[in-house]
């Protein structure tokens, strides 16, 4: 087998609380508490979760926006976790983000031809003539035009602003593109042509994803492989086909069960989960689901499940197919 | 079902706003109705008016710059757009209710819960006494399934979770024990094992308390799987409207036709999505013709040229299109469009 593309190993990240007029260290936030996962070289692996369980961190922690408290981030052979901050900034060449609110990501007062460029130049890549030619043709890619680079971020919708967003992340040739909620800000119709654009633009350009979303129809649209996330850990990872069709974890099912489906005939056995999420800060012990599980044990209040392989490819963390996994 | 009674009937209604790029009407010129203890769901995308319809209903728009341009808004029959300010308020929470989408910013956070479903109480009920309203708020609590609903009375909003707020609101809307209820986009801040908690609730409350209700969203999904009825906006017209089972299985219009196919659906895979081409015109920036002419594979002279009318092709279904204009159209660019 060749080695991935991207290897995460026990990744860790936990925001220190303070309190008192001296900052007294009384707890952690654990948004994200020891994740594993890889990603093969021109693969889109979905990662989806409800608010607060950690997917945005991740992803942040993969670029080192946020310094990861604990785990290693091996990226095409070199281990992104020990390097140098100067050293990183380079490394980011391969790897690049798009965010989600393409209002907030782009400098109002830049036009489009200035922000398109300041990736060339902050990362040496070309001469004037020859990056200002890359920002007319990356702009034709993406479904705008070469004249569009003369105006500014509000001169175009959200949809456009998200293509100004994914041409940005392109500039660079990058290898692996982290896509934080890239379309859950857009409407519908807008939604669908900016995911077939990336769909064409990974098949062009040999791009491997990492879609991080909460609308589970988009990911499993976009997806050859999804990791479930539920408060700060990995629950389930799987081959889309088989996540959704055979979800293993009962956090999964019910998460899978609460998704509106757009087909008034469609019936089926709804799994609603009572409760909220459990604050990061102070989360239960054992499995962290265990609060809301509908098939709680005594053991899931003690131990915490560890990923492991319940079917071919299919991870799952649960206490329910231990003995399943031992015979 | 027909001899269910109407109780809101929206007649021509234009809600225009006054800027100074000149009158954009924002709604123009729409027709639907709700009948007793129905779902109706008003769906579109952003800026196509349906968020504007309901503060008109609510007498809420902002004004200046919006008005009432045009047309009837029949409650029971009385106009509610001939109302003053004064007799409108007796009709907002009483008769009519609204929920929002943001509850955090909904609820005053300077004030307990209890605090703000009393306000409501009195004010509608003035011959209550005390015990009594607090009493009712508690039960609303109950009915919305808070836990600990006599403690909750004390509390703050921020001490609440998202999805216990938009109960909380719910809780107050239904206080008084409106006759409609308006929902706008009610679980779009929502996670997704939240939202379906909410819509749940949504759906008891109108089998058991006989609450007619206007569901707004963007998201095809909730209307499917919560509403009976369903009107689907563009840019400011009704293009379509029918029963739940129609719409989603025999679409008319190509909007909707498009709108529903670029929805990934997460029962199977599909090769690729469709979608669309273009974007939502802005507001008032077409001025004659259909406003979905732009953007439509089935565009005829016709269509940028006249407005078209909205054509009854069966019992309830109602469509925008020169498609179903019977004397006109060709038989074979019908068997297009079905196909």
């Amino acid at each position: 087998m060749t080695e991935p593309l991207l290897k995460v190993e026990g990744l860790k990240k936990y925001f220190p609380i303070r309190t008192g007029m001296l900052g007294k260290h009384t707890g952690n936030v654990k948004a994200v508490d020891d994740i594993s996962f890889f990603v093969n070289e021109g693969e889109t692996l979905g990662i989806v979760g409800e608010s607060g369980c950690g997917k945005s961190t991740t992803g942040r922690m993969l670029m080192r926006l946020l310094e990861p408290t604990e785990g290693k981030v091996t990226f095409n052979g070199k281990e992104l976790t020990s390097i140098s901050n100067d050293e990183m900034r380079k490394a980011r060449r391969e790897i690049q983000m798009v965010f989600q609110d393409p209002y907030a990501s782009l400098n109002p007062r830049h036009t489009i031809e200035k922000i398109l460029m300041e990736p060339l130049i902050v990362h040496n890549i070309g001469d004037p003539k020859s990056r200002k030619k890359k920002v007319h043709d990356f702009l034709e890619i993406v479904g705008l035009s070469s004249y569009h680079a003369k105006r500014y971020p509000h001169q175009f919708s959200g949809g456009q602003r998200q293509r100004i967003g994914i041409a940005r992340a392109l500039m660079t040739n990058p290898k692996l593109i982290i896509a934080d909620e890239p379309v859950s800000a857009l409407d519908v119709s807008i939604q669908a042509q900016v995911l077939n654009l990336m769909q064409d633009l990974q098949k062009e350009l040999k791009l491997t994803y990492i879609f991080i979303a909460h609308d589970l129809g988009v990911v499993r649209h976009i997806s050859d492989r999804v990791g479930v996330m539920y408060l700060g850990r990995m629950v389930e990872l799987a081959t889309s086909e088989s996540m959704y069709a055979e979800p293993l974890h009962p956090y999964t099912k019910a998460l899978l069960s609460a998704v509106p489906v757009p087909d008034p005939e469609f019936k089926r056995e709804q799994i609603i989960l009572e409760g909220d999420i459990p604050s990061p800060s102070n989360p239960p012990s054992g499995c962290t689901f265990h609060t809301r599980c509908p098939f709680k044990m005594d053991i899931c209040v003690k131990d915490v499940p560890q990923l492991q392989e319940a079917k071919t490819g299919h991870f799952v963390a649960c206490h329910l197919y231990n003995e399943q996994l031992q015979h | 079902m027909s001899e269910r009674q109407t109780i809101l009937e929206v007649k021509d209604l234009q809600t225009s706003f006054f800027t100074d790029d000149g009158v954009i009407p924002s709604v123009d010129h729409i027709d639907f109705h709700v009948r007793e203890g129905e779902i109706l769901g008003i769906v579109g995308e952003s800026g196509c008016g349906k968020s504007v319809t309901s503060l008109s209903i609510m007498g809420l728009v902002p004004s200046p710059p919006g008005k009432i341009t045009s047309g009837q808004i029949l409650f029971e029959g009385k106009d509610l757009t001939k109302f003053s300010e004064k007799e409108m308020r007796k009709v907002r929470g009483n008769d009519v209710a609204m929920i929002f989408q943001e509850p955090m910013t909904s609820l005053n956070p300077l004030f307990t819960i209890g605090n703000q479903l009393l306000e409501a109480i009195t004010l509608h009920k003035k011959d209550w006494n005390k015990k009594k309203a607090k009493a009712r708020a508690i039960e609303m609590l109950k009915l919305v399934g808070l836990p600990r609903a006599e403690e909750l009375m004390n509390d703050y909003p921020h001490q609440l979770s998202g999805g216990m707020r938009q109960r909380v609101m719910i809780a107050m809307a239904l206080v008084c024990d409106p006759k409609l209820l308006i929902a706008d986009e009610p679980t779009t801040a929502l996670d997704v094992t939240i939202q379906a908690q909410i819509l749940k609730l949504m759906r008891e409350l109108n089998e058991r308390l006989n609450t007619a209700v206007i569901l707004i969203t963007h998201d095809l999904g909730v209307v499917a799987e919560t509403c009976e009825r369903v009107v689907v906006m563009y840019a400011g017209k009704v293009v379509e409207e029918g029963t739940v089972d129609t719409i989603f299985n025999n679409p008319q219009h190509p909007y909707t036709k498009g709108l529903i196919a670029s929805v990934p659906d997460m029962r199977y895979k599909k090769q690729r999505l469709y979608s669309i081409p273009g974007s939502v015109p802005k507001p008032g920036s077409i001025k004659q013709g259909c406003r979905f002419a732009a953007r439509c594979e089935f565009v005829v002279g016709r269509c940028t040229e006249e407005n078209p009318p909205l054509y009854e092709t069966a019992e309830g279904h109602k469509t925008r299109c020169f498609l179903y204009d019977e004397k006109e159209v060709l038989q074979d660019d019908r068997a297009a469009v079905k196909s």
